[in-house]
Order: structure tokens, then sequence, then C-alpha cells
């Protein structure tokens, strides 16, 4: 199992990678690698150039801005492993170091960045559906300049991002966990670090006397895309029990594709989708009201 | 065919392994656990899956685990690679984590051992005395097929008692 053969070059400043990448319309970014490397190797992608973004150490940066309503901002180079070891990181959004945990294995977090994950638009990956959750955004840059991409235009199908051929994916903006909601994630996989049969990852609002006054969830490997629903009507008056819970992934289930493959069957996955709904949004309730404890 | 098939450039590469510079001529697609192996002779990184699953080609760069199944060698040229060559004691012996996985029978057919040594030299450095879970988790990227798994979390354990029991040995 060996890459086709390639091109290749290591710009040392981002604006050579601009003009590298738009030299040609079959190069391609490699940043961590960990998706795209088996990608080549078992020749289901091979571009024409590689453009190695690995020396742009000004990508590398972890930025953390807790005026206005907040935002962690990561750059594309900046390796899962620093990303989930970053104490800013985890007090502003701590659904980001929860969701870091599930992907992979430690090993392949020490090389696989987050940005790259997200713009990779595998709908089996858990930091797309987490930006989605949050409804964060991601900058990217050509040689024609710079614009910023809502997540709700980002992803187009299986693998596929809007970002345009002569595209970098600079950095990510994730939210951070607003005042009175707590965050929770969980996967199903047949091993741990392997891709999720499902996933879920739930925002939950609740107000002083613990009422729900929001739920959100979003789910991986349930669609050729991340998918993120709203599920607060489902808990009437404010009230989370166990029959408001079941009624928040019913709630789910329709916006939801559960498919068959080796691993799994459709029904088998929509049941996880039920079990980790209620699983998941019941943690995100209990840490929001956990938060609100802690801050009064 | 309208076009001819031109010559794969190569490329000169300087990489840095267990201390030492090997300059190697390859292309840019050159994996670096075929880089190690095929370029630089050291075939003691095991190839399993090629495809970043299975552990056996774990290397240390810049003393962090990495796959070399998943890096272009190109890619890391000047960084510090270790191999499972560079574990043992300078004078030879086994070092600890070879040592633990000797006594303890860590390894049975031996093919998966290099990704569990280099992998398990790192966790001690981050967790230098695992509980028995976190010995566990510290292994958990990495596939055993004679699933020897028992022996190797034990190995864990017992390197780092050799570990620390050479530290106290320094600090006491």
């Amino acid at each position: 199992m060996k890459p086709a053969p390639f091109a290749y070059t290591r710009p040392t400043t981002i604006e050579e990678a601009l003009i590298a990448l738009a030299s040609d319309p079959y190069a391609k970014v490699l940043a961590g690698g960990q998706s795209l490397v088996p990608l080549l190797s078992m020749r289901l992608a091979a571009p024409a150039l590689l453009v190695d973004i690995n020396g742009l150490a000004e990508l590398e940066t972890i930025h953390v801005s807790e005026a206005g309503e907040g935002v962690v901002r990561i750059g594309a180079l900046a390796r899962h492993a620093a990303v989930e070891a970053d104490e800013d990181v985890r007090r502003v959004q701590p659904l980001i170091s929860n969701a870091l945990k599930l992907v992979a294995h430690p090993t392949i977090r020490n090389r696989g960045t987050t940005v790259g994950s997200i713009v990779h638009a595998d709908a089996s990956a858990e930091m797309p559906a987490v930006l989605m959750l949050l409804d964060g955004s991601v900058t990217v840059r050509s040689v024609d300049g710079e614009r910023t991409i809502g997540v709700h235009d980002l992803f187009v199908g299986p693998l596929e991002s809007s970002l345009a051929p002569n595209e970098i994916a600079v950095s990510a903006q994730f939210p951070a966990l607003a005042e009175g909601t707590g965050v929770a994630c969980d996967e199903v996989a047949r091993r741990h670090g392997d891709y999720a049969l499902c996933g879920v990852a739930a925002v939950v609002g609740v107000d002083g006397a613990g009422a729900v006054t929001s739920a959100r969830a979003a789910y991986w490997s349930m669609g050729d895309v991340p998918v993120a629903v709203d599920l607060t009507e489902a808990f009437v008056g404010g009230r989370l029990s166990d029959e408001h819970l079941a009624a928040a992934a019913e709630l789910a289930l329709p916006h939801l594709e559960a498919t068959e493959d080796i691993h799994a069957t459709a029904d088998y996955r929509a049941q996880l989708a039920r079990v980790l709904t209620r699983r998941v949004v019941r943690a995100a309730y209990d840490d929001a009201v956990a938060r609100r404890e802690t801050n009064s | 065919m309208t076009q001819t098939q031109p010559t794969e450039e190569l490329l000169d590469v300087r990489l840095i392994v267990n201390g030492a510079s090997h300059d190697i001529r390859i292309p840019a697609r050159r994996l670096l656990s075929d880089a190690l192996r095929h370029d630089v002779g050291l075939t003691g990184t095991h190839v399993g899956c090629e495809h970043g699953v299975c552990g056996a080609c774990t290397i240390l760069l810049d003393g962090t685990p990495v796959r070399a199944c998943l890096l272009f060698a190109v890619s890391v040229a000047g960084q510090e690679l270790t191999t499972v060559e560079g574990l043992a004691n300078p004078d030879g012996t086994l070092g600890p984590v070879q040592q633990a996985f000797k006594e303890c029978h860590g390894l049975q057919c031996g093919f998966c051992t290099p990704g569990f040594l280099t992998t398990i030299t790192a966790g001690l450095k981050d967790n230098p005395d695992p509980t028995e879970d976190e010995a566990r988790e510290m292994v958990s990227g990495n596939l055993c097929r004679c699933t020897g798994y028992q022996n190797i979390a034990k190995s864990v354990c017992r390197a780092a008692e050799l570990i620390n029991g050479q530290g106290k040995g320094d600090q006491e």
C-alpha cells in the first residue's frame, strides 16, 4: 500500500503556501496527515502536488478570548493533543477537550490537527459535529484573500467541504460556553478509539430554578454530514425526566440517517442514537446545573 | 496514452535517527516507516496495517509517539526520531521497558513489540507511575494479534518500577 507519486513542497510562509496551492488545481494541503496519508496509501486520493504546511509555525496557535461572548480560535497546525491539554480551552469551552478524548488514539492525536479534522469533513468524526453544535466557523485563505465560513455552509457531503481548491483553512472558531449552559458528549465504537457507530454531543441551558431553557444535540456517524438538532421543545415546561429525554430522542431521529454497514444495522444505529441522546442530554443538563452551583 | 510518465523526482533528505544523521535520496511519497526500514536500514520498526490502526510502526518524533506509516519521511527531515533500536541502554543492555517485557513475558511473536516499546517509553515519561487502568489506556492504540495484553499491561507497570527504582537510587 503505497501512495501514487506526487510533487512536494514545504513552504516557509503562508503566502508561499497559498501560491503553491493556487499553482495546481490538483494540489492538496498536508497538515497532520492522519486521515490524508491513509487515503493516499489506499490510493483513494492521488493529488498532483502536496503542500506541506508543517513548517508554518504561525499556524500552531491556540488563542482564547474571553471578551464579549468569548471564542476559542484554533490554528491550522495545532495538534489535537495540544488543544486537548490547553487549560484555557478547557475552561472557556470544555466540550472541545471532552470531545478530543474521543478522537482516535493519543498517538494519532499527537500528529493530527483539529482544523484538519474539521475540513476533512468526515461525518463520522467528532470535531465537525462539535463545531456544528456550537455554531462555530472556519477561516480560510487563498491568494485572493480571506473569508470566514459559518459551519452551516461548511459541510457539503461525505468528505466534502465548501473550501475552494486554492483555499487553506487557517483557523477554526468555537464559541465559548455560554453562562447557564452545560455540555457533554459520548459515543459507541466497536473498539476504543475506532470511528463511532454513533456519537452525540449536547449543549443544555438551565435557569436558576433548574428548568431546561434550551437543548441542542449534534450527531456523528448518522448521515453524510454532521447534524445538529434543536431538542428544546421536548422538555415541556422546562422539566427533564426519562419521558422528556425519550421524547427528545424521538424528536432527533427524523433528522438522522441511520444507515447499515458491516459494523451495525440501521435499526441498531437508531437505537444507539436514542440511548446516547438520553444519556448525553442528561449529562449536559447535570453539567449545567453543576456549573450554576459552582458560580453561585 | 497521450502522456508519458515523467521520472519521479528524488529528494535529498537528512533523517536524524537515534542521534545519528542519515542522508537518503527518496521520492516525496516515501512513508517514514519504509524510509527507516529500506533507506536507513533499521528494520526494528515494523509495518503492520500501514494505515494507522495497528501501532506496530510507532516511533518517537521529538520524543512524542507517532505512527511512522502516517508520515512522509521528507516531512520530518531534521527532527529527532527514536526507533526501537534507540531504546537500549548506551552500553547495549536492555532499556527498562525492554527489560520489563522480558521479565513479564510481554511479547510472544514479537511483531507488535517495537510499537509497544516506543509507546510505553513515551507514556511513562508523561505518567511515571500509572495505575493498571492507566497502563491499559497507555497501550490502547496498539494491537497485539497474539492477544498477549495481560502481560503487556504488567510490563508497563514493571517498567515504571524499574525506571522509578533507578530514579530513587539517584535521589536518595
